[in-house]
């Protein structure tokens, strides 16, 4: 009796384990995005440097409290529109990020041009362990003109 | 069989323990070995607390009872009481109360104070020295400016029963569009009426704004870390300087400039004070306020800024200094007495330089001036020597305390950790 009843009741304990485990198994693998060129991303590296590393750092770790981090965020991840127009029109502070808050203003900057805000985008978007999608100039470009 | 049943219980225990971690609603000890901080000889760290989220200031009350300040909610409170009930240095009891988040925490004549980012509270202490209603505190103040960017509001009371209050500006340079290249500067800076000074209410008052208060002092564009000098008797505040004067203004400045520049600035303040921001900032290389570039500067030129009170003691640039605390106690050796320490949250706005900071730092004062230059006191709370990022930091000084025994207490709010430092001979 009892070498029947323990199997069942150590799946029972470990069974939300077990599944909870294969759950998190990726249940299609993703489309593979095509590698970045580097030229994009030094061009978009030097953009960075220029215009958002005294706040998002070079690593792209931001600052507690104050600039937000870019490392695997829905920001960064997601949408390219959200994206795209947090360059064009800044932001007041206020952005949450798994519950963080960060208060910092950051400065809305539309004299990039469209193919320096793809690039710069699509180098966040490749670098500090992310890997999305690349940002286009013609992708920046509809944008912009939707927001004018 | 008998090995599944080990297997077993084993990965049980392991949850086991997992939950328990997750669920540390009491203090956690900490295995992280103490001599981390570097002292000088004779001093020692002892971590009395750790993993308490982001723990800003602290206050030692007489009885040795720990009252820490959150800037984030723990068990849906924002202040912890920490006490060592069995000696050992540790604090081993914890009680949680306030159902708000903030910076500030003291405590005089028989009342602990503490803010939230707009208001202040005090709550009675009982004939046993402890808090007498937990949920039930005096709101003293409210209605103050806050809008996120600087606004903690640190508390400090005088002998005289007056309460100070910083209210931090929420802007970096108070331009027409906050830290954006070639937008000027507001004039005047609106910000001034409400923010960037320092204000003055009566300690024993209720629901007290901006019209029962008095705007003690002006042009602060952030004050967290400020204390009251017994024996000058007068209010000592730490400024954060303003941020990105090469971002903003390239053809000026450059990088290497710009991670020294402008002073983080220690003051003293008399009724009616103005340190000139967002006009002017202190460039410590030239001992001189100057005007900001947003109001005409160029890295040199003077203009308003004569007459505009001048810094105590100058530090590096963007160190952001957040607590301040005047040494009273005898414990440690005479050196120390009456000399102010400085705790350094640490840089940001160095990048693409090294950051630094990180530390807390020493001011030798005698018959109320500085004596001497500034030192580092308690050193690598970054737990490492080159930091290019703060988010790298293991520990950021926030709050100093002094207990009942002369030792001197330190808060961080990277993880929430509380030191102790004695002296021994």
């Amino acid at each position: 009796m009892k070498k029947n009843v323990l199997p069942v009741i150590m799946f029972l304990f470990l069974a939300p384990v077990i599944l909870h485990a294969q759950t998190k198994k990726p249940i299609s693998p993703k489309p593979k995005a095509a590698p970045v060129s580097k030229a994009v991303m030094d061009r978009g590296k030097e953009v960075y440097l220029m215009n958002c590393l005294a706040c998002h750092q070079a690593d792209g770790s931001g600052v507690p409290n104050l600039n937000p981090h870019l490392v695997k965020t829905k920001w960064v991840l997601g949408s390219k529109t959200v994206l795209v127009e947090q360059i064009l029109k800044g932001s007041q502070g206020k952005v949450e990020i798994d519950g963080e808050t960060f208060n910092n203003a950051m400065p809305p900057l539309p004299q990039l041009t469209d193919q320096q805000i793809a690039d710069v985008l699509t180098y966040v978007r490749n670098s500090f362990s992310n890997k999305a999608s690349v940002v286009s100039a013609g992708e920046v470009k509809s944008i912009r003109a939707k927001i004018k | 069989m008998k090995k599944l049943l080990i297997l077993f219980l084993g990965i049980l225990s392991i949850i086991n323990v997992q939950t328990v971690l997750a669920n540390d609603s009491t203090v956690v000890k900490t295995t992280l070995p103490v001599d981390d901080i570097k002292l000088p000889p004779g001093f020692k760290a002892t971590i009395v607390a750790g993993k308490l989220g982001r723990a800003r200031h602290l206050v030692v009350n007489t009885n040795g009872d720990i009252y820490v300040k959150l800037e984030r909610l723990r068990n849906g409170k924002g202040i912890v009481r920490l006490r060592d009930t069995n000696g050992d240095g540790k604090a081993d009891d914890s009680m949680y109360f306030g159902n708000y988040v903030g910076t500030g925490i003291t405590i005089k004549n028989g009342y602990l104070y503490a803010s939230s980012n707009s208001e202040v509270f005090r709550y009675k202490l009982n004939e046993k020295n402890e808090v007498a209603n937990p949920d039930a505190p005096e709101k003293i103040i409210t209605g103050l400016v806050d809008q996120r960017t600087h606004n903690s509001k640190s508390i400090v009371l005088d002998n005289d029963g007056n309460i100070y209050v910083n209210i931090g500006a929420p802007t970096n340079a108070c331009q027409v569009q906050d830290r954006t290249k070639g937008s000027p500067g507001q004039e005047p800076c609106p910000i001034l009426e409400k923010a960037g000074g320092i204000w003055q209410f009566k300690a024993d008052g209720k629901n007290q704004s901006y019209g029962e208060g008095v705007r003690f002092a002006t042009g602060l564009r952030n004050v967290v870390g400020l204390d009251w000098n017994g024996q000058t008797n007068s209010l000592f505040v730490m400024q954060h300087g303003r941020d990105q004067l090469s971002n903003l203004y390239p053809e000026m400045f450059n990088d290497q400039q710009s991670a020294e520049l402008p002073a983080e600035e220690m003051f003293e303040l008399k009724k009616g004070a103005d340190c000139g921001w967002p006009y002017c900032y202190y460039d410590q290389q030239q001992n001189k306020k100057v005007l900001a570039p947003e109001y005409g500067g160029d890295g040199k030129q003077v203009g308003r800024c004569e007459g505009v009170t001048k810094p105590v003691v100058a530090f590096p640039g963007h160190l952001a200094p957040n607590g301040l605390l005047f040494y009273t106690g005898s414990l440690f050796p005479e050196k120390y007495k009456n000399g102010a320490f400085i705790a350094f949250h640490g840089s940001w706005n160095r990048a693409p330089l090294p950051q630094k900071g990180f530390f807390v730092a020493f001011v030798p004062f005698k018959d109320g001036k500085p004596s001497g230059e500034w030192e580092i006191f308690a050193d690598n709370f970054a737990g490492m020597e080159n930091i290019s990022s703060p988010g790298q930091a293991e520990y950021r000084p926030c709050g100093l305390s002094q207990g009942p025994d002369g030792a001197l207490y330190v808060s961080e709010d990277a993880k929430g950790t509380i030191w102790k430092i004695t002296y021994k001979p």
